[in-house]
């Protein structure tokens, strides 16, 4: 007994505890915060289109993404005979995983992060460039054509856009002067970066829409050739932690895009008043703001053609995004505006 | 210069824009959805919905048993069975309409000489099995004690175009 209360008050399993606690203290939220954007999604593109969307199940609606939680898992999972088993299992959790692992190094508030990484903005870029191995790993292993080819093109767009998202985070770091996230919007307490990296936001929430597969870049699971992309061949929990990884990635992606360019915690003016509101409440409104555009944009445009696609990434962005680090870069360089 | 601007509209995002202007409004348009269980949109007299077998005001039922409706049934979703009863009267002993097989025509109703059959207002009589879809001449006849007022506002809004 007295051992084993010395085991659980150790400081290394205080600090696990602590840790344990921290992390269910982000992915419970983001979790209900993933159901609520199916709904808002659904809601939002059925008001743009004149309708009213789910409305029924509890008050508002509000109850339908647990009725369909509940839908899905009643479902059989299916295992294809022709699939390879241990990899078409383990994809759609790998996609799931990697959404939620990347929440580690995002800060919340001053001083509110899981892990205070310095070199957290490069953890971000790789454990987002990691999801195409869900999708590549789901597509291949379904062994049935149509998983394969949305996967292929799945893989070939993300790739495709990543190069220009680590472009535009380049810029972004030459302007803040760190790879830690919390000193990267500690950066931005005069200026949002929005503003004087205007193009590069622009062109940031672009690519991280391709990043994502929304539309207008949702080709692979274009659902007229494809069915529906590389999760064809998966039911039941599989589908939905497909389905919950895209969505995580959505609000991961908004999240990345509130830290480097919205400011993160910090209030739109620098009033006294304002941080009386506390930091994790204006990084959700930020990031839900920019959940809007995400679905403003689904309702708003339709699909792209793969040439168009690969042409927009690898014929203007890549090269505009080029041009504006050297440009920003000397900016700096010229003006003294570097930071120390 | 003209591909100068149309570059510059393009690289302003000047039409996409333009198009989310667009849905923004359409955000906050009236909606045009019926909020439907408990809304519901108008219904013409000429509706044809649920079937229902009518009967006269002092409780006779209409069907004469001439079985012109079975004839002109392009499904051939009706069967009658009739024979004389006691007080010298033709009626039928069976009327069943199959409705998995009815296509919602209207030419029983058409074709009826006494209004007996006809197609209520009706529409919301889902089941769950095949076998509440068969009905019989008892399920007919309630139909129509449950829908007559409705079945004869119908048929008098619709009495002078037929």
């Amino acid at each position: 007994m007295e051992t084993l209360t010395g085991f659980f008050t150790s400081p290394m399993m205080v600090e696990l505890m602590w840790t344990v606690a921290q992390i269910f203290a982000v992915i419970v939220p983001l979790l209900i915060a993933v159901a609520y954007l199916t709904l808002a999604e659904r809601r939002v593109i059925g008001l743009m289109q004149l309708r009213k969307g789910p409305n029924v199940v509890g008050p508002f609606g509000l109850l339908q993404p647990f009725a369909d939680a509940l839908k899905l898992l009643s479902k059989e999972t299916i295992l294809p005979s022709g699939a390879s088993k241990a990899v078409f299992v383990i994809a759609p959790m790998l996609t799931f995983v990697l959404s939620l692992v990347a929440w580690a190094v995002i800060p919340f508030g001053e001083g509110m992060v899981i892990a205070d990484v310095n070199v957290g903005i490069l953890y971000l870029f790789a454990i987002s460039s990691l999801g195409v191995y869900g999708v590549i790993m789901a597509g291949w292993a379904s062994n049935s054509k149509y998983p394969f080819l949305g996967a292929m093109r799945s893989a070939a767009q993300m790739i495709s856009y990543e190069v220009s998202l680590g472009l535009v985070i380049i810029t972004v770091i030459m302007a803040a002067g760190s790879l830690n996230l919390t000193d990267i919007v500690m950066a931005q307490k005069d200026m949002w970066f929005f503003i004087p990296l205007f193009p590069m936001f622009v062109i940031f929430f672009i690519s991280t829409l391709a990043e994502t597969n929304r539309a207008p870049f949702d080709l692979p699971e274009g659902e007229s050739e494809l069915v529906a992309g590389y999760f064809v061949e998966y039911s039941s929990m599989s589908f939905a932690l497909f389905f919950l990884g895209e969505y995580a990635n959505m609000i991961l992606m908004s999240g990345m895009t509130t830290t480097l360019f919205l400011g993160g915690w910090l209030p739109p003016f620098d009033w006294p008043i304002l941080y009386l509101i506390p930091g994790p409440v204006w990084f959700a409104l930020k990031v839900a703001l920019v959940l809007f555009v995400f679905l403003w944009v689904r309702a708003t445009t339709p699909r792209y053609r793969y040439d168009q696609l690969m042409r927009l990434g690898w014929k203007i962005f890549l090269p505009f995004t080029l041009i504006f680090v050297v440009l920003t870069g000397g900016v700096l360089l010229g003006f003294g505006l570097l930071p120390q | 210069m003209s591909s100068l601007i149309a570059a510059a509209r393009s690289f302003l995002l000047l039409e996409i824009l333009k198009g989310m202007g667009l849905t923004l409004k359409y955000l906050f348009k009236p909606k045009a959805t019926l909020n439907y269980p408990y809304e519901k949109g108008f219904i013409s007299p000429r509706f044809r919905g649920e079937h229902a077998l009518r009967r006269y005001p002092n409780g006779e039922e209409r069907c004469i048993a001439c079985k012109l409706c079975e004839a002109i049934c392009p499904a051939q979703a009706i069967t009658i069975e009739a024979e004389p009863r006691p007080d010298g009267s033709r009626r039928t002993t069976r009327y069943d309409i199959d409705m998995t097989k009815c296509i919602y025509c209207g030419f029983c109703q058409e074709a009826c000489p006494v209004d007996a059959i006809v197609e209520g207002p009706n529409f919301e009589f889902a089941a769950e099995t095949r076998d509440e879809l068969y009905y019989d001449k008892e399920k007919l006849l309630s139909n129509g004690d449950r829908w007559e007022t409705e079945i004869a506002r119908n048929l008098a809004a619709d009495a002078r175009y037929r």
